[in-house]
Protein backbone atom coordinates (compact mmCIF):
# COMPACT_ATOMS: atom_id res chain seq x y z
CA UNK A 1 0.00 0.00 0.00
CA UNK A 2 1.96 2.83 -1.19
CA UNK A 3 1.02 6.25 -0.46
CA UNK A 4 2.69 9.26 -1.76
CA UNK A 5 1.69 11.78 0.59
CA UNK A 6 2.28 9.71 3.46
CA UNK A 7 5.72 9.20 2.66
CA UNK A 8 6.21 12.81 2.30
CA UNK A 9 4.91 13.36 5.53
CA UNK A 10 7.28 10.69 7.33
CA UNK A 11 10.31 12.08 5.17
CA UNK A 12 9.38 15.60 6.56
CA UNK A 13 8.60 14.14 10.11
CA UNK A 14 11.88 12.64 9.98
CA UNK A 15 13.90 15.79 9.07
CA UNK A 16 12.25 18.41 11.63
CA UNK A 17 12.85 15.75 14.07
CA UNK A 18 16.42 16.02 13.48
CA UNK A 19 16.78 19.63 13.06
CA UNK A 20 14.96 20.13 16.41
CA UNK A 21 17.72 17.54 17.85
CA UNK A 22 20.50 19.41 16.43
CA UNK A 23 18.85 22.49 18.21
CA UNK A 24 18.56 21.21 21.27
CA UNK A 25 22.12 19.39 21.49
CA UNK A 26 23.16 23.17 20.64
CA UNK A 27 21.20 24.67 23.54
CA UNK A 28 22.93 22.12 25.75
CA UNK A 29 26.26 22.85 24.82
CA UNK A 30 25.51 26.24 25.57
CA UNK A 31 24.51 25.66 28.34
CA UNK A 32 27.12 23.07 29.10
CA UNK A 33 29.68 25.63 28.66
CA UNK A 34 28.27 28.46 30.79
CA UNK A 35 28.18 25.68 33.53
CA UNK A 36 31.59 24.82 33.16
CA UNK A 37 32.99 27.16 36.09
CA UNK A 38 32.41 24.64 38.53
CA UNK A 39 35.01 21.79 36.18
CA UNK A 40 37.41 23.70 35.89
CA UNK A 41 37.41 25.59 39.39
CA UNK A 42 37.84 22.38 41.32
CA UNK A 43 39.88 20.56 38.36
CA UNK A 44 40.42 17.41 40.19
CA UNK A 45 37.02 16.77 38.81
CA UNK A 46 38.25 17.41 35.26
CA UNK A 47 41.31 15.27 36.30
CA UNK A 48 39.64 12.47 37.37
CA UNK A 49 37.72 12.45 33.82
CA UNK A 50 41.39 12.91 31.66
CA UNK A 51 42.31 9.60 33.75
CA UNK A 52 39.30 7.54 32.25
CA UNK A 53 38.80 9.29 29.18
CA UNK A 54 42.48 9.90 28.25
CA UNK A 55 44.84 7.18 30.40
CA UNK A 56 42.92 4.28 29.85
CA UNK A 57 42.32 4.80 26.07
CA UNK A 58 46.54 4.75 25.56
CA UNK A 59 46.71 0.72 25.47
CA UNK A 60 44.61 0.95 22.22
CA UNK A 61 45.57 4.18 20.84
CA UNK A 62 49.14 3.49 20.71
CA UNK A 63 49.39 -0.02 19.68
CA UNK A 64 46.70 1.19 17.12
CA UNK A 65 49.17 4.07 15.83
CA UNK A 66 51.93 1.09 15.79
CA UNK A 67 49.80 -0.72 13.90
CA UNK A 68 48.76 1.48 11.37
CA UNK A 69 52.57 3.05 11.00
CA UNK A 70 53.67 -0.05 10.26
CA UNK A 71 51.65 -0.57 7.29
CA UNK A 72 52.18 3.02 6.06
CA UNK A 73 55.66 1.89 5.95
CA UNK A 74 55.05 -1.37 3.87
CA UNK A 75 52.72 -0.24 1.24
CA UNK A 76 54.73 3.47 1.20
CA UNK A 77 57.88 2.26 0.74
CA UNK A 78 56.49 -0.14 -1.80
CA UNK A 79 55.00 2.19 -4.26
CA UNK A 80 58.03 4.87 -3.37
CA UNK A 81 60.50 2.31 -4.36
CA UNK A 82 58.67 2.32 -7.91
CA UNK A 83 59.53 5.76 -8.69
CA UNK A 84 63.07 5.33 -7.35
CA UNK A 85 62.25 7.29 -4.50
CA UNK A 86 62.12 5.13 -1.19
CA UNK A 87 64.11 7.59 0.93
CA UNK A 88 61.01 9.79 0.98
CA UNK A 89 59.49 7.66 3.03
CA UNK A 90 59.85 9.68 6.15
CA UNK A 91 58.35 12.34 4.67
CA UNK A 92 55.33 9.56 3.40
CA UNK A 93 55.02 8.56 6.69
CA UNK A 94 55.10 11.69 9.02
CA UNK A 95 52.67 13.51 7.00
CA UNK A 96 50.09 11.10 6.55
CA UNK A 97 50.09 10.52 9.97
CA UNK A 98 50.27 14.35 11.34
CA UNK A 99 47.86 15.48 8.96
CA UNK A 100 44.83 13.12 8.13
CA UNK A 101 45.49 9.73 10.23
CA UNK A 102 46.59 10.60 13.48
CA UNK A 103 43.77 12.67 13.83
CA UNK A 104 41.16 11.04 12.20
CA UNK A 105 41.74 7.37 13.39
CA UNK A 106 42.87 8.38 16.96
CA UNK A 107 39.27 10.51 16.84
CA UNK A 108 37.19 7.34 15.77
CA UNK A 109 39.35 5.04 18.29
CA UNK A 110 38.74 7.51 21.05
CA UNK A 111 34.99 7.89 20.19
CA UNK A 112 34.57 4.05 20.45
CA UNK A 113 36.83 3.58 23.43
CA UNK A 114 35.68 6.59 25.55
CA UNK A 115 32.88 8.09 24.10
CA UNK A 116 30.62 5.26 24.55
CA UNK A 117 31.55 4.91 28.00
CA UNK A 118 31.00 8.81 29.00
CA UNK A 119 27.36 8.08 27.13
CA UNK A 120 26.97 4.78 28.99
CA UNK A 121 27.89 5.90 32.55
CA UNK A 122 25.61 9.18 31.99
CA UNK A 123 23.32 7.29 30.31
CA UNK A 124 23.07 4.60 33.16
CA UNK A 125 23.09 7.81 35.87
CA UNK A 126 20.25 8.82 34.71
CA UNK A 127 17.73 5.41 34.30
CA UNK A 128 19.05 4.91 38.75
CA UNK A 129 18.07 8.25 39.03
CA UNK A 130 21.34 9.44 40.32
CA UNK A 131 21.02 12.85 38.57
CA UNK A 132 17.40 13.87 39.88
CA UNK A 133 19.10 12.96 42.99
CA UNK A 134 21.93 15.20 42.53
CA UNK A 135 19.42 17.84 40.96
CA UNK A 136 17.41 17.02 44.58
CA UNK A 137 20.53 17.45 46.75
CA UNK A 138 20.59 21.36 44.37
CA UNK A 139 23.93 20.07 43.01
CA UNK A 140 23.43 20.81 39.27
CA UNK A 141 24.14 17.28 37.47
CA UNK A 142 25.77 19.43 34.09
CA UNK A 143 27.85 21.39 36.30
CA UNK A 144 29.22 18.28 38.09
CA UNK A 145 28.93 15.41 35.54
CA UNK A 146 28.69 16.56 32.24
CA UNK A 147 30.55 19.05 32.15
CA UNK A 148 33.79 17.63 33.25
CA UNK A 149 33.42 14.57 31.15
CA UNK A 150 33.15 17.11 28.51
CA UNK A 151 36.19 19.17 29.04
CA UNK A 152 38.54 15.50 30.01
CA UNK A 153 37.48 14.67 26.68
CA UNK A 154 38.71 17.90 24.90
CA UNK A 155 41.76 17.95 26.57
CA UNK A 156 43.04 14.23 26.27
CA UNK A 157 41.52 14.32 22.51
CA UNK A 158 44.96 16.52 20.75
CA UNK A 159 47.34 14.42 23.66
CA UNK A 160 45.83 11.12 22.35
CA UNK A 161 46.03 12.02 18.85
CA UNK A 162 49.82 13.21 19.11
CA UNK A 163 50.34 10.14 20.59
CA UNK A 164 49.19 8.39 17.66
CA UNK A 165 51.37 9.89 15.47
CA UNK A 166 54.11 9.47 17.06
CA UNK A 167 53.93 5.71 17.54
CA UNK A 168 52.93 5.76 13.71
CA UNK A 169 56.31 7.45 12.82
CA UNK A 170 58.08 5.12 15.07
CA UNK A 171 56.55 1.97 13.21
CA UNK A 172 56.71 3.52 9.72
CA UNK A 173 60.86 3.86 10.50
CA UNK A 174 60.89 0.25 12.47
CA UNK A 175 59.67 -1.63 9.17
CA UNK A 176 61.14 1.20 6.56
CA UNK A 177 64.83 1.88 8.59
CA UNK A 178 65.09 -1.17 10.72
CA UNK A 179 63.73 -4.40 8.43
CA UNK A 180 63.29 -3.05 4.85
CA UNK A 181 66.81 -0.89 4.97
CA UNK A 182 65.86 2.66 3.65
CA UNK A 183 68.74 4.90 5.00
CA UNK A 184 68.94 5.78 7.87
CA UNK A 185 69.92 9.55 7.99
CA UNK A 186 67.76 10.05 4.61
CA UNK A 187 64.39 9.52 6.51
CA UNK A 188 64.86 11.41 9.04
CA UNK A 189 66.42 14.36 7.32
CA UNK A 190 63.86 14.71 4.76
CA UNK A 191 61.04 14.56 7.12
CA UNK A 192 62.82 16.95 9.28
CA UNK A 193 62.84 19.10 5.73
CA UNK A 194 59.64 19.08 4.66
CA UNK A 195 57.15 19.21 7.71
CA UNK A 196 56.69 22.18 8.68
CA UNK A 197 55.49 23.00 12.19
CA UNK A 198 52.91 25.69 11.56
CA UNK A 199 51.11 24.16 8.19
CA UNK A 200 51.38 20.15 9.19
CA UNK A 201 51.76 19.54 12.75
CA UNK A 202 49.29 22.76 14.26
CA UNK A 203 46.89 22.03 11.48
CA UNK A 204 46.72 18.33 12.83
CA UNK A 205 46.61 19.13 16.32
CA UNK A 206 43.71 21.53 15.34
CA UNK A 207 41.92 18.82 13.74
CA UNK A 208 42.16 16.88 16.94
CA UNK A 209 40.87 19.76 19.42
CA UNK A 210 37.61 20.20 16.90
CA UNK A 211 37.17 16.60 17.19
CA UNK A 212 37.77 16.40 20.87
CA UNK A 213 35.58 18.95 21.34
CA UNK A 214 33.04 17.22 18.72
CA UNK A 215 33.25 13.84 20.24
CA UNK A 216 32.79 14.70 23.47
CA UNK A 217 30.03 16.72 22.82
CA UNK A 218 28.08 14.19 21.43
CA UNK A 219 29.43 11.29 24.05
CA UNK A 220 27.19 13.63 27.05
CA UNK A 221 24.94 15.15 24.75
CA UNK A 222 23.32 10.87 24.33
CA UNK A 223 23.96 10.11 27.65
CA UNK A 224 22.05 13.20 29.38
CA UNK A 225 19.26 12.79 26.50
CA UNK A 226 19.31 8.95 26.71
CA UNK A 227 15.73 7.48 27.67
CA UNK A 228 16.13 6.13 31.07
CA UNK A 229 15.89 2.54 30.39
CA UNK A 230 18.35 -0.52 29.43
CA UNK A 231 17.15 -0.07 25.98
CA UNK A 232 17.71 3.60 25.35
CA UNK A 233 20.95 3.70 26.97
CA UNK A 234 22.14 1.27 24.53
CA UNK A 235 20.70 3.22 21.79
CA UNK A 236 22.36 5.93 22.76
CA UNK A 237 25.62 4.69 22.80
CA UNK A 238 24.97 3.41 19.37
CA UNK A 239 23.98 6.87 18.34
CA UNK A 240 27.31 8.30 19.65
CA UNK A 241 29.43 6.00 18.12
CA UNK A 242 27.72 6.24 14.80
CA UNK A 243 27.48 10.05 15.28
CA UNK A 244 31.01 10.89 16.19
CA UNK A 245 32.06 8.48 13.54
CA UNK A 246 30.07 10.42 10.85
CA UNK A 247 30.88 13.87 12.02
CA UNK A 248 34.40 13.52 12.30
CA UNK A 249 35.08 12.25 9.03
CA UNK A 250 32.77 14.93 7.56
CA UNK A 251 34.82 17.71 9.70
CA UNK A 252 37.77 16.18 8.74
CA UNK A 253 36.75 16.57 4.91
CA UNK A 254 35.54 20.76 5.71
CA UNK A 255 38.92 21.64 7.55
CA UNK A 256 41.06 19.99 5.16
CA UNK A 257 39.51 21.69 2.75
CA UNK A 258 40.10 24.89 4.54
CA UNK A 259 43.82 24.07 5.50
CA UNK A 260 45.05 22.71 3.16
CA UNK A 261 44.65 25.44 0.40
CA UNK A 262 46.80 24.47 -2.46
CA UNK A 263 45.03 20.96 -2.70
CA UNK A 264 41.85 22.59 -4.14
CA UNK B 1 -2.59 30.61 56.49
CA UNK B 2 -1.63 29.60 60.11
CA UNK B 3 1.85 29.61 61.00
CA UNK B 4 2.58 25.84 61.73
CA UNK B 5 2.09 24.69 58.31
CA UNK B 6 5.43 23.60 56.58
CA UNK B 7 3.49 22.87 53.06
CA UNK B 8 0.52 23.96 51.59
CA UNK B 9 -0.93 22.40 48.50
CA UNK B 10 -3.49 24.61 46.93
CA UNK B 11 -5.78 23.44 43.86
CA UNK B 12 -2.93 21.85 42.36
CA UNK B 13 -2.30 20.74 38.70
CA UNK B 14 -0.42 18.55 36.33
CA UNK B 15 -0.54 17.91 32.77
CA UNK B 16 1.53 15.42 31.67
CA UNK B 17 1.55 15.75 27.87
CA UNK B 18 -1.62 16.94 27.69
CA UNK B 19 -3.27 14.17 30.07
CA UNK B 20 -4.10 15.36 33.28
CA UNK B 21 -2.35 13.51 36.06
CA UNK B 22 -3.29 15.89 39.03
CA UNK B 23 -6.63 17.37 38.65
CA UNK B 24 -6.80 19.72 41.54
CA UNK B 25 -5.21 18.43 44.96
CA UNK B 26 -4.97 20.32 48.26
CA UNK B 27 -3.32 19.31 50.84
CA UNK B 28 -1.64 20.97 54.44
CA UNK B 29 1.37 19.99 55.82
CA UNK B 30 1.94 20.79 59.55
CA UNK B 31 5.66 21.11 60.93
CA UNK B 32 6.70 18.20 62.94
CA UNK B 33 4.46 15.39 61.00
CA UNK B 34 4.90 12.21 59.21
CA UNK B 35 2.46 12.58 56.71
CA UNK B 36 1.80 9.71 54.15
CA UNK B 37 0.65 10.39 50.84
CA UNK B 38 -0.83 6.96 49.24
CA UNK B 39 -2.95 5.37 46.39
CA UNK B 40 -2.36 2.86 43.58
CA UNK B 41 0.94 2.84 41.57
CA UNK B 42 0.39 5.43 38.89
CA UNK B 43 -1.97 7.95 40.58
CA UNK B 44 0.26 10.70 40.25
CA UNK B 45 1.58 10.08 43.98
CA UNK B 46 5.49 10.73 42.24
CA UNK B 47 4.22 13.46 40.55
CA UNK B 48 3.16 15.30 43.46
CA UNK B 49 6.38 15.21 45.21
CA UNK B 50 8.55 16.23 42.38
CA UNK B 51 6.19 19.42 42.35
CA UNK B 52 6.75 19.99 45.73
CA UNK B 53 11.03 19.62 45.47
CA UNK B 54 10.41 22.31 42.75
CA UNK B 55 11.62 19.83 39.62
CA UNK B 56 8.17 19.80 37.89
CA UNK B 57 6.58 22.88 37.53
CA UNK B 58 2.52 22.47 37.82
CA UNK B 59 0.31 23.27 35.10
CA UNK B 60 -2.02 25.33 37.78
CA UNK B 61 -2.16 25.61 41.54
CA UNK B 62 0.35 26.15 43.92
CA UNK B 63 2.80 24.95 46.19
CA UNK B 64 3.78 26.83 49.08
CA UNK B 65 6.76 25.09 51.25
CA UNK B 66 7.57 27.58 53.99
CA UNK B 67 5.11 29.85 53.15
CA UNK B 68 6.73 30.65 49.88
CA UNK B 69 5.36 29.57 46.54
CA UNK B 70 7.69 27.23 44.89
CA UNK B 71 6.78 26.56 41.43
CA UNK B 72 6.84 30.38 40.92
CA UNK B 73 10.49 30.65 41.95
CA UNK B 74 13.26 31.29 40.12
CA UNK B 75 16.31 27.86 39.42
CA UNK B 76 18.76 29.37 41.97
CA UNK B 77 15.65 30.11 44.85
CA UNK B 78 14.45 26.58 44.20
CA UNK B 79 18.37 25.12 44.62
CA UNK B 80 18.32 27.32 47.62
CA UNK B 81 15.28 25.87 49.30
CA UNK B 82 16.32 22.25 48.05
CA UNK B 83 19.60 22.60 50.58
CA UNK B 84 16.67 22.44 52.70
CA UNK B 85 15.16 19.32 51.79
CA UNK B 86 15.90 15.80 51.63
CA UNK B 87 14.58 12.95 49.34
CA UNK B 88 15.00 9.30 49.69
CA UNK B 89 14.47 7.77 45.67
CA UNK B 90 12.87 4.26 45.40
CA UNK B 91 15.62 2.46 44.70
CA UNK B 92 18.25 4.49 46.54
CA UNK B 93 19.44 6.42 43.82
CA UNK B 94 23.21 5.94 45.69
CA UNK B 95 26.20 7.12 43.05
CA UNK B 96 27.74 4.16 42.27
CA UNK B 97 31.43 5.77 41.44
CA UNK B 98 31.36 6.86 45.05
CA UNK B 99 32.12 4.89 48.28
CA UNK B 100 29.42 4.43 51.64
CA UNK B 101 31.09 7.40 53.22
CA UNK B 102 31.00 9.23 50.73
CA UNK B 103 28.05 8.86 49.29
CA UNK B 104 26.90 10.54 52.05
CA UNK B 105 29.83 13.01 52.39
CA UNK B 106 28.66 14.14 48.93
CA UNK B 107 26.09 16.42 49.99
CA UNK B 108 28.24 17.97 52.74
CA UNK B 109 31.42 18.60 50.60
CA UNK B 110 28.92 20.04 47.66
CA UNK B 111 27.38 22.54 49.96
CA UNK B 112 29.90 23.23 52.98
CA UNK B 113 34.05 24.03 53.71
CA UNK B 114 34.14 22.31 56.22
CA UNK B 115 36.92 20.25 57.01
CA UNK B 116 37.57 17.34 56.05
CA UNK B 117 38.04 15.77 59.95
CA UNK B 118 34.87 17.51 60.63
CA UNK B 119 32.83 15.99 57.45
CA UNK B 120 34.37 12.58 58.55
CA UNK B 121 32.72 13.07 62.04
CA UNK B 122 29.42 14.12 60.68
CA UNK B 123 29.36 11.31 57.96
CA UNK B 124 30.18 8.53 60.98
CA UNK B 125 27.45 9.44 62.74
CA UNK B 126 25.05 9.99 59.93
CA UNK B 127 25.68 6.47 59.09
CA UNK B 128 25.41 5.19 62.81
CA UNK B 129 22.14 6.58 62.92
CA UNK B 130 20.96 3.99 59.86
CA UNK B 131 22.74 1.43 61.80
CA UNK B 132 26.18 1.33 58.68
CA UNK B 133 28.84 2.70 60.05
CA UNK B 134 30.67 -0.64 59.11
CA UNK B 135 29.80 -0.59 55.51
CA UNK B 136 31.58 3.18 55.37
CA UNK B 137 34.55 1.37 52.86
CA UNK B 138 31.88 -0.78 50.94
CA UNK B 139 30.68 0.66 46.79
CA UNK B 140 26.97 0.74 46.92
CA UNK B 141 26.33 -2.38 44.09
CA UNK B 142 27.51 -4.64 47.27
CA UNK B 143 24.80 -3.55 49.31
CA UNK B 144 21.31 -5.11 50.20
CA UNK B 145 18.41 -3.56 49.03
CA UNK B 146 17.81 -2.63 52.27
CA UNK B 147 21.07 -1.33 53.00
CA UNK B 148 21.24 0.79 50.38
CA UNK B 149 17.56 2.01 51.07
CA UNK B 150 19.53 3.32 54.90
CA UNK B 151 22.63 4.51 53.17
CA UNK B 152 20.12 6.60 50.87
CA UNK B 153 18.15 8.19 53.86
CA UNK B 154 21.87 8.75 55.21
CA UNK B 155 22.60 11.11 52.81
CA UNK B 156 19.42 12.48 52.42
CA UNK B 157 19.61 13.32 55.95
CA UNK B 158 23.24 14.95 55.84
CA UNK B 159 21.94 18.42 55.43
CA UNK B 160 19.63 18.60 58.59
CA UNK B 161 16.75 19.08 56.63
CA UNK B 162 13.61 20.68 57.70
CA UNK B 163 11.47 18.50 54.85
CA UNK B 164 12.45 14.99 54.14
CA UNK B 165 10.69 13.12 51.41
CA UNK B 166 9.90 9.57 50.91
CA UNK B 167 9.38 8.11 46.97
CA UNK B 168 8.24 4.81 47.95
CA UNK B 169 10.22 3.81 50.74
CA UNK B 170 9.04 0.49 51.33
CA UNK B 171 9.39 -1.28 47.40
CA UNK B 172 10.92 -3.94 47.15
CA UNK B 173 11.99 -4.79 50.92
CA UNK B 174 11.93 -7.73 52.86
CA UNK B 175 9.58 -7.54 56.23
CA UNK B 176 12.49 -6.92 59.13
CA UNK B 177 14.29 -4.12 56.26
CA UNK B 178 10.64 -2.69 55.64
CA UNK B 179 9.77 -2.60 59.25
CA UNK B 180 13.78 -1.37 59.77
CA UNK B 181 12.90 2.14 57.60
CA UNK B 182 9.50 2.40 58.74
CA UNK B 183 11.30 2.71 62.25
CA UNK B 184 14.55 4.91 61.00
CA UNK B 185 11.56 7.14 59.11
CA UNK B 186 9.90 7.84 62.18
CA UNK B 187 12.94 7.73 64.39
CA UNK B 188 14.81 10.47 62.15
CA UNK B 189 12.17 12.52 61.64
CA UNK B 190 11.00 13.30 65.75
CA UNK B 191 15.53 13.56 66.46
CA UNK B 192 15.76 16.31 63.49
CA UNK B 193 12.57 17.72 64.52
CA UNK B 194 12.03 17.64 60.69
CA UNK B 195 8.66 17.12 58.40
CA UNK B 196 8.21 14.12 56.12
CA UNK B 197 5.69 13.65 53.24
CA UNK B 198 6.01 10.01 52.44
CA UNK B 199 4.62 8.77 49.38
CA UNK B 200 3.70 4.77 49.50
CA UNK B 201 1.35 2.20 49.03
CA UNK B 202 2.16 0.30 52.31
CA UNK B 203 -0.81 0.59 53.89
CA UNK B 204 0.15 -1.35 57.48
CA UNK B 205 3.57 -0.05 57.67
CA UNK B 206 2.20 3.68 57.61
CA UNK B 207 -0.88 3.05 59.92
CA UNK B 208 1.65 2.10 62.42
CA UNK B 209 4.43 5.27 61.96
CA UNK B 210 2.47 8.45 60.15
CA UNK B 211 0.26 11.17 61.43
CA UNK B 212 -1.80 11.30 58.94
CA UNK B 213 -2.22 9.54 55.66
CA UNK B 214 -3.99 11.43 52.44
CA UNK B 215 -5.45 8.63 49.64
CA UNK B 216 -5.32 10.25 45.79
CA UNK B 217 -6.99 8.27 42.93
CA UNK B 218 -7.48 9.65 39.75
CA UNK B 219 -5.93 12.48 40.36
CA UNK B 220 -7.70 13.76 43.42
CA UNK B 221 -7.57 13.61 47.10
CA UNK B 222 -10.59 10.83 47.54
CA UNK B 223 -9.80 10.84 51.43
CA UNK B 224 -8.03 11.82 54.51
CA UNK B 225 -7.49 11.14 57.97
CA UNK B 226 -5.75 10.36 60.96
CA UNK B 227 -4.53 6.24 61.12
CA UNK B 228 -7.34 5.65 63.75
CA UNK B 229 -9.92 6.98 61.55
CA UNK B 230 -8.48 5.14 58.59
CA UNK B 231 -9.06 2.05 59.81
CA UNK B 232 -12.48 2.45 61.17
CA UNK B 233 -13.35 4.49 57.96
CA UNK B 234 -16.44 3.25 55.92
CA UNK B 235 -14.93 4.96 52.90
CA UNK B 236 -15.53 2.00 50.15
CA UNK B 237 -12.00 3.65 48.76
CA UNK B 238 -10.05 3.61 52.12
CA UNK B 239 -11.77 0.30 52.82
CA UNK B 240 -11.02 -1.34 49.40
CA UNK B 241 -7.41 0.00 50.11
CA UNK B 242 -6.75 -0.97 53.86
CA UNK B 243 -8.22 -4.52 53.44
CA UNK B 244 -6.14 -4.82 49.38
CA UNK B 245 -9.39 -5.90 47.87
CA UNK B 246 -9.25 -6.72 44.52
CA UNK B 247 -12.10 -5.08 42.97
CA UNK B 248 -14.21 -1.77 44.51
CA UNK B 249 -14.28 1.80 43.58
CA UNK B 250 -10.59 0.97 41.93
CA UNK B 251 -11.76 -1.11 39.08
CA UNK B 252 -10.01 -4.28 38.73
CA UNK B 253 -10.00 -4.06 35.23
CA UNK B 254 -8.41 -1.70 33.03
CA UNK B 255 -11.21 -0.03 30.41
CA UNK B 256 -11.08 -1.86 27.33
CA UNK B 257 -13.49 -2.83 24.31
CA UNK B 258 -16.11 -5.47 25.65
CA UNK B 259 -13.91 -8.89 25.99
CA UNK B 260 -16.16 -10.58 23.22
CA UNK B 261 -15.40 -8.24 20.14
CA UNK B 262 -11.67 -8.03 21.35
CA UNK B 263 -11.79 -12.63 20.77
CA UNK B 264 -13.18 -11.78 17.46
CA UNK B 265 -16.40 -13.87 19.19
CA UNK B 266 -18.74 -11.34 18.30
CA UNK B 267 -17.73 -11.42 14.76
CA UNK B 268 -17.63 -15.04 14.36
CA UNK B 269 -21.39 -14.87 15.54
CA UNK B 270 -22.38 -12.59 12.94
CA UNK B 271 -20.65 -14.75 10.63
CA UNK B 272 -22.19 -17.61 11.53
CA UNK B 273 -25.83 -16.10 10.96
CA UNK B 274 -25.14 -15.25 7.46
Amino acid sequence: MFNPVELLRHLGAGVVERVWRLGVASRFFVALLLRSGTALRRYPLTLREIWFSGVLSLIIILVSGLFVGLVLGLQGYEILQRYGSAEALGTMVALSLLRELGPVVAGLLFASRAGSAITAEIGLMKATEQLTAMDMMAVDPVARVVAPRFWGGVISMPLLAALFSTMGIFGGWLIGVVFIGVDDGAFWSQMQASVDFRYDILNGVLKSAVFGVAVSLIAVFEGYDSAPTAEGVSRAITRTVVTSALAILALDFVLTSFMFRELS
Amino acid sequence: MSEDLLVQIENLQFDYGGKPVLRGIDMRIPKGKVVAIMGGSGCGKTTLLRCIGGQLRPTAGKVRVHGAVVNEMRQAEVYALRRRMGMLFQFGALFTDLSVFDNVAFPLREHTDLPEALIQNLVLMKLEAVGLRGARDLMPNSLSGGMARRVALARAVALDPALIMYDEPFTGLDPISLGVIGQLIRRLNDALGATSIMVTHDIQESLVIVDYIYFISDGKVVAEGAPEDIRHSEDPFVRQFVHAEADGPVPFHMPAPPFAEDLGVAAARGAAHV
